[in-house]
């Protein structure tokens, strides 16, 4: 009997000894997290491998959800001082909020060489002026079509508010449609209406204008895209990349640069001050803001550089697969830490109602 | 009936488990440490951070703020919790028209030809709310969904896109809920006494009659009780009304997650989860009092209580 609920505690006590050791051997790998799905498979495949062939540095990828929601699991894992991942790959956005909560690790830029490379915009400072954050993959959101429903591509976005009633696919939250930053663009003549609310409820006046022509408004990337990819939802907004994969596979679809230019939208990476191998994510960051890995990026992945274009040996082709060179339009992501709460009532009142 | 037989059975169970040792109280307190540790104390931790303030350019901070819990009960967010309601109501209601004459027919057949049926409904049951949404998005497309079949068959002009839409979220509600609905009524319903509704036969009441006037006031706390467990399930489905509603159906749960998830207002969205809650509870009080009321003129002597 006694030993028989002894064996009970011999089993707890060696699974815990396992997992410290587990744990141990954990610590000498570099935790990277990336957008789980196609990035993270992409990067299992073409990325990692090569770092660590280079650099002697195992790494272990980390499917990571949307920027804001990773952003709470890193933030919450912090105060009980424990690292999900070492290094992630985050939002503007949730680069911005971590600042304020003081998550990030600052980055010694002396240890980080390739930095010069980077496009200025993706280098993060905070308030102090340390940087936090580096740039890591760009994308682009465009107006795309239902080519055998529309065989000519448009040409701007305000096509959207033409006559297509129920036929649009747009995101369903401000902060990742940066609908307000297009509508501006468009009508306004640029973001800067975006600096005050009175401007913020003039866009958003026109933006409802849109309602009757929207059929859906997603959250969910794969729901719009099979609706697209289908013609149920014949135009709207989605990513640049993944359209063009989904062009490439033989379905009728197209993504269009408008006249009024894209909006571009980037992934920083940023390591928690809760890791331990901030060493390691240093020799990452700086490796991978290389040129040459910014070309194998865009081959390979198809998103778009952080680095300038000079620095780059993307023929013109291979350019115009993953970007483009008009002037993006660049989401406010001031806007969304300023007046956030306010706005996003706006939006639900107003917007989608 | 076996009422004699089954009171030593119970009680010799204890005499039974301190044979055994500390073990059966052990496991018997498993379920009040976990509900303790995994329920109750995390409810505490959310009740609790709807007061924390909210940091717009960041997290929050630990405070003793009201704001959020004002927000929570503001005239946009109680529209929406009065859309999640009668949404969650509505869905229950034609769940229980379908579920509870099913399961009555169900149970009036031979054990062997009820296990095909139960077989189906437990697969149903197997199938995820994600996978549900998905599925009826597409079958309700204009693309690709049952409308060119209707159309094939002459039955309709051209394809139609019933989703998103109102008719989409309540569809798929109902699907959820209906083998929930099935498995949670099967159990009484096989106990109750066939010659019941036989002596209403007898006594000349047509089956359907039987049926509203000896059958249901008999099950009326069982299809109560199922009632409530759908509305609550119902209540907190969150990917189908997101997936296949448009922004008039998009239901507290929805904006919980969009508060937690995409805008980092944990606070927000932790007072609206407890607003949510406590109206979900309050509701599912109501639907199982009505359950217990007294049945007027149809209760049997002696039954009744």
């Amino acid at each position: 009997m006694k030993l028989a609920s002894a064996r009970p505690l011999l089993l707890i006590v060696a699974a815990a000894v396992l997992a410290l050791a587990a744990g141990t051997a954990a610590a000498q790998t570099l935790k990277v997290a990336v957008y789980g799905g196609y990035f993270q498979d992409s990067f299992d495949a073409h990325i990692f491998p090569r770092f660590t062939e280079e650099t002697g540095i195992a790494v272990e990828s980390i499917a990571a959800p949307t920027g804001a929601a990773w952003l709470v699991q890193l933030e919450t894992a912090g105060r009980a001082g424990q690292a999900p991942a070492d290094v992630s790959m985050i939002s503007q956005t949730s680069l911005l909020r971590g600042m304020t909560s003081d998550l990030w690790v600052a980055l010694d830029e002396s240890r980080l060489p390739n930095l010069q490379y980077v496009r200025p915009a993706l280098v993060g400072r905070d308030a102090e002026g340390d940087l936090v954050g580096v740039g890591a993959v760009s994308w682009y959101v465009t107006l795309v079509t239902n080519t055998d429903v529309y065989p000519e591509a448009p040409t701007s976005w305000a096509e959207m508010w033409g006559d297509h009633r129920n036929s649009l696919g747009l995101l369903a939250l401000p902060e990742n449609s940066f609908l307000l930053e297009i509508t501006a663009a468009t009508f306004f003549g640029g973001t800067d209406i975006l600096d005050t609310e009175e401007g913020i409820l003039q866009v958003v006046d026109k933006l409802a204008e849109l309602q009757p022509n929207v059929q859906l408004w997603y959250r969910d990337e794969g729901q719009f895209q099979q609706a697209l990819q289908s013609g149920e939802i014949p135009m709207g907004q989605y990513y640049h990349d993944v359209t063009g994969i989904a062009a490439a596979e033989g379905f009728p679809v197209l993504s269009t640069f408008p006249a009024e230019g894209g909006v571009l939208d980037s992934g920083s990476w940023a390591v928690t001050r809760a890791s331990s191998m901030v060493d390691e994510a240093h020799v990452f960051i700086d490796w991978f803001s290389q040129p040459e890995i910014q070309d194998l990026v865009a081959r390979m992945i198809g998103t778009a550089p952080t680095v300038e274009r000079a620095f780059l040996s993307l023929s013109d082709e291979e350019f115009a697969a993953v970007s483009d060179e008009s002037t993006p339009i660049v989401p406010r992501y001031d806007m969304y830490l300023e007046r956030g709460d306010w706005l996003n009532q706006v939006w639900a009142e107003r917007v989608t109602r | 009936m076996s009422a004699p037989t089954a009171r030593p059975a119970i009680s010799a169970s204890p005499d039974a488990g301190s044979g055994d040792g500390p073990w059966p109280h052990v496991l018997l307190a498993w379920p009040t440490v976990a509900l303790t540790l995994l329920f109750l104390v995390p409810l505490g931790i959310i009740a609790a951070l709807g007061f924390f303030r909210r940091i717009q350019a960041g997290f929050f901070e630990v405070a003793f703020v009201t704001d959020n819990y004002a927000r929570a009960l503001d005239a946009f967010h109680l529209e929406r919790l009065a859309v999640s309601v009668v949404l969650a109501l509505a869905a229950t209601l034609v769940t229980l028209l379908l579920a509870v004459p099913f399961t009555y027919l169900l149970t009036r057949r031979p054990r062997a030809r009820q296990v095909p049926y139960l077989v189906l409904v437990l697969a149903s049951l197997s199938l995820s709310e994600v996978i549900v949404a998905f599925a009826w998005s597409l079958l309700l497309s204009r693309t690709s969904g049952i409308s060119n079949l209707l159309v094939a068959l002459g039955l309709m002009d051209r394809a139609a896109s019933w989703s998103p839409g109102l008719a989409a979220v309540l569809l798929a509600y109902v699907f959820i809920a209906l083998p929930l609905a099935v498995l949670s009524l099967y159990p009484t319903f096989s106990r109750l006494d066939q010659e019941l509704p036989e002596a209403a036969g007898t006594m000349g009441a047509t089956p359907l009659a039987g049926f509203v006037t000896v059958v249901l006031p008999l099950m009326r706390r069982a299809v109560a009780a199922t009632g409530a467990l759908v509305f609550i399930f119902v209540l907190g489905a969150y990917v189908i009304p997101q997936t296949l509603g448009r922004p008039a159906q998009w239901t507290m749960p929805v904006h919980i997650t969009d508060q937690a998830i995409m805008k980092n207002h944990l606070p927000l969205a932790a007072s609206l989860a407890i607003v949510l809650l406590v109206v979900s509870s309050l509701v599912a009080v109501v639907i199982v009092a009505l359950g217990a009321g007294r049945w007027p003129r149809f209760a049997l002597p002696g039954r009744a209580r």
